[in-house]
């Protein structure tokens, strides 16, 4: 143990040294700090007197037993902790600096519907514009009825539109409404196509002759030479809702998170709120991880809120088997996120413009991540530039788990890659933090 | 001397040691305008105590102006130290180095015998701040931003609501912080910086917005807290109130310490002249001016103002002449010192 020693040429007035020393008040064990002129003292070279203890740390304050002034005298010294993490301490400042965002966060009437329902009307709109965008289904004019027309009814190939005459079918073949119009008679079964659309054209005739086949085989009783095998393999080719809802959801995540993290720092280091945190003995990581906290608790309540919408039956959403794994990726990305936003909050120095680079990043990203539609019909060069945004990963993840029925291996990537991403862009920014800006 | 036995930092060697002279003798240039009346004199007063705070030549310049211009004091445990100065004397700036939240251009600060920069948690448990703008957590109310403040530090919920109490905001707990008038907003900021029970207390014009009532009430509470030996350093434009609650003032302007001594020291070291004043024609002019000692006589709005070193044959003439009544002797305050000092000039 030796006494801590200033260094003469920095540390200002040459005449002193600090040298600890044991206390008077026997009640209490703990080190002083005294100011003492080198020449009146041996510990100017460093000799420690005995009884010395070391400078740091300094141990609790023994509770007051002054009674001066009674009201004052309540009040119960905090116990001190040094620099050494004094977990007690860490949790309780933890907890009420999250609860004291949360009230802040929760009383804010005009965030708290821009962070909840304002995405969510992305869900709503996109889910209402391609509901009847049943990805691969094909319309096609029907008149009459017959065993065909159930059969193909319950093939649930193509939609059917049912028509009262064959004239009028014909005429919705000939506007374009439809490629193909099938026309019931008795035992007749006529198709009426359009040559200008070749494709469809081409598979309604496949389809229709396929069920027209096996009707006339079902009524001959005679047993099928080759038995088809044929079961629905999940595809890109998804319902609108299914991939809309992963991809709407990641984005109100990842703007929540930024903005979240951005403007709680940034306003609080406006209105000096940082200034007075940082008056206290609490860490720049407590403060940010108790608003991280809070953006978590976001992110799961957006979830929930945009399953249960998609779910409804005008939506129609079906999550696959393991769905719930949903919960680690969001976690995930809100830890990406979130750091981007501390990252944009550490140099913009107004809420405005801290905001305004938050929305143009996060659209930016939707547009380029395959938040709308899905990633892989868009052309190549877009695929490979979202591989480089975290937006991508995110909702590769939330598809695979939520809707694709795939396990934890389909998270394996995202959430190594985004991991990554959010310990260097929270490297970055912790390195720009700063406390206040006057 | 006895509120200083309970200060936790208190000389080594034990009590016994106590009332002997202090073994920390300082050079002039770290108290400049400290005569040997001043500093000196004013430590044996205080009796043992510890050294709560060394400022060392601060200089602070923002662009090109100089903020804080060679600031050097210090401040013994158990002190109540006044800063005072007009606008923009540097001040804030001044303090706000003390403190740890900015760092000087030069010189250097020792707080409780650590450098307050960088930033050092353990010292943080052990001041506790009034900022001059205060801030607040948003949508909170009183009693949430106490608590949340409060918890930080490790206190309890029940000291929140004592400190309430204390700076008369009970009423107000339930309150939202955008709701509060601008006293009671200073006297929350005032609760959250005592709520940890510091050992240096730093009040940056604490009773700039208060009512008379709170302002009282707040001398109260900080008489209490030295009491306990606790360190007390504040700045304020009230000077009758510097005069009445500081061991200690230091007067400062352009960023410098023009004077430093206890508030009375420096009224004495002023050896302005007693004004005795009487309605007019009370008393005949002539007949005043002729008292030996009497260094001004000036009739203005009806009262007639009698300036001298000694009031003594002039109060008695006056009583001769049966002019008692009315009779108001006004003697030289920390204003006029500080007007002396600083000029009447505004500040930009
Ligand atoms: N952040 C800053 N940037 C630039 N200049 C500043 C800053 N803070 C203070 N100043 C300038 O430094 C000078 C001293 O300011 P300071 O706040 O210390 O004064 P003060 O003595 O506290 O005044 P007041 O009595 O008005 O509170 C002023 O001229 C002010 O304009
Ligand atoms: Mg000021």
């Amino acid at each position: 143990m030796s006494a801590p020693r200033r260094d003469r040429r920095r540390d200002g007035p040459p005449e002193y040294v600090w040298v600890p020393s044991p206390l008077v008040h026997a009640a209490s064990d703990q080190p002083t700090v005294r100011m003492r002129h080198p020449a009146a003292s041996s510990t100017s070279n460093g000799v420690v007197p005995d009884g010395v203890r070391s400078l740091e740390p300094p141990e609790a304050p023994p509770p007051s037993t002054t009674d001066l002034s009674s009201r004052i005298q309540q009040r119960t010294p905090p116990p001190e902790a040094e620099e050494q993490p004094d977990n007690g301490a860490w949790i309780n400042s933890f907890r009420s600096l999250s609860a004291a965002m949360a009230k802040g966060f929760a009383r804010d009437k005009v965030g708290v519907f821009f962070t909840f329902l304002f995405p969510l009307m992305f869900l709503v709109v996109f889910g209402l514009l391609f509901r009847d965008d049943s990805a691969t289904k094909t319309r096609i004019a029907v008149v009459g009825d017959g065993p065909v027309v159930a059969a193909l009814q319950r093939a649930g190939a193509v939609d059917l539109e049912r028509m009262g005459s064959a004239t009028e079918a014909v005429a919705k073949v000939q506007r374009g409404d439809v490629p193909a119009a099938l026309v019931v008679n008795g035992n007749a079964v006529q198709l009426r196509f359009a040559a200008s659309n070749q494709t469809e054209a081409t598979t309604v005739q496949g389809l229709v002759g396929g069920v027209v086949d096996k009707v006339n085989l079902a009524s001959s009783g005679r047993p099928p030479a080759v038995k088809l095998d044929s079961r629905q393999v999940e595809d890109s080719s998804l319902k609108a809702i299914q991939f809309i809802t992963p991809g709407t959801l990641s984005l109100a995540v990842s703007s929540s998170a930024i903005l979240g993290a951005t403007l709680t720092l940034v306003s609080w280091r406006r209105k000096q709120v940082l200034r007075r945190l940082r008056l206290a003995p609490v860490s720049v990581a407590t403060v940010l991880t108790s608003r991280l906290l809070l953006s978590i608790g976001i992110a799961v309540v957006q979830a929930a809120l945009f399953i249960g919408v998609a779910s409804a039956p005008v939506f129609g959403l079906r999550l696959s088997g393991q769905w719930y794994l949903a919960l680690p990726m969001l976690v995930v990305g809100t830890l990406a996120f979130f750091s981007i936003g501390m990252l944009i909050g550490s140099f913009a120095k107004t809420e405005e413009s801290a905001g305004a680079l938050a929305n143009l990043l996060v659209l930016t990203m939707g547009f380029l991540s395959g938040t709308f539609f899905p990633i892989e019909k868009a052309p190549e060069w877009l695929q490979t530039v979202s591989k480089l945004l975290p937006l991508r990963y995110l909702v590769d993840g939330l598809l695979g788990v939520m809707v694709r029925g795939q396990g934890v291996e389909a998270l394996t990537v995202p959430v190594v890659a985004l991991l990554l991403f959010a310990i260097v862009v929270a490297l970055i920014a912790s390195q720009l933090f700063v406390w206040d800006d006057a | 001397m006895e509120q200083f036995a309970e200060s936790r930092y208190v000389r080594p060697g034990g009590p016994n040691e106590q009332g002997r002279g202090r073994s920390v003798s300082l050079p002039a240039n770290i108290c400049p305008t400290d005569g040997a009346m001043g500093y000196r004199a004013h430590m044996s007063r205080l009796g043992d105590a510890g050294t709560a705070i060394i400022v060392h030549e601060l200089r602070k310049r923002y662009g090109n102006h100089q903020a804080v211009d060679g600031v050097s004091f210090t401040v013994a445990e158990g002190e109540f130290f006044g800063i005072l100065g007009p606008n923009g004397a540097g001040k804030t700036t001044t303090l706000e180095i003390i403190e740890g939240l900015r760092e000087p251009d030069s010189g250097s600060v020792w707080l409780l015998g650590h450098r307050p920069w960088p930033r050092k948690k353990h010292l943080l448990r052990r001041i506790g701040v009034q900022l001059q703008a205060s801030s607040f957590f948003e949508r909170l109310t009183v009693k949430e931003q106490l608590e949340t403040v409060a918890s930080l530090y490790g206190v309890g919920r029940g000291t929140a609501a004592d400190m309430l109490e204390l700076v008369g905001l009970t009423e107000k707990a339930d309150t939202r912080e955008n709701k509060l008038s601008g006293g009671q907003r200073q006297r929350l900021s005032i609760a959250c910086a005592l709520a940890h029970d510091p050992d240096i207390v730093f009040l940056d014009e604490p009773t700039a917005a208060l009512d008379p009532q709170a302002r009282r009430n707040l001398w109260d509470v900080l008489r209490a807290i030295r009491e306990r030996g606790k360190t007390i350093v504040y700045t304020t434009h009230h000077l009758d109130e510097a005069e009445e609650l500081c061991d200690r003032v230091a007067i400062m302007d352009h960023g410098q310490i023009l004077a430093m001594a206890p508030p009375a020291d420096l009224v004495r070291g002023l050896a302005a002249p007693t004004r005795v004043l009487v309605p007019a024609g009370a008393v005949p002019l002539e007949r005043v001016r002729s008292v030996p000692g009497v260094d001004e006589v000036a009739e203005e709005a009806g009262t007639l103002t009698v300036s001298t070193r000694t009031p003594a044959p002039v109060l008695a003439t006056l009583a001769q002449q049966g002019a008692l009544d009315g009779l108001q002797v006004r003697s030289a305050t920390l204003e006029d010192v500080f007007l002396h000092l600083t000029g009447r000039r505004y500040r930009a």
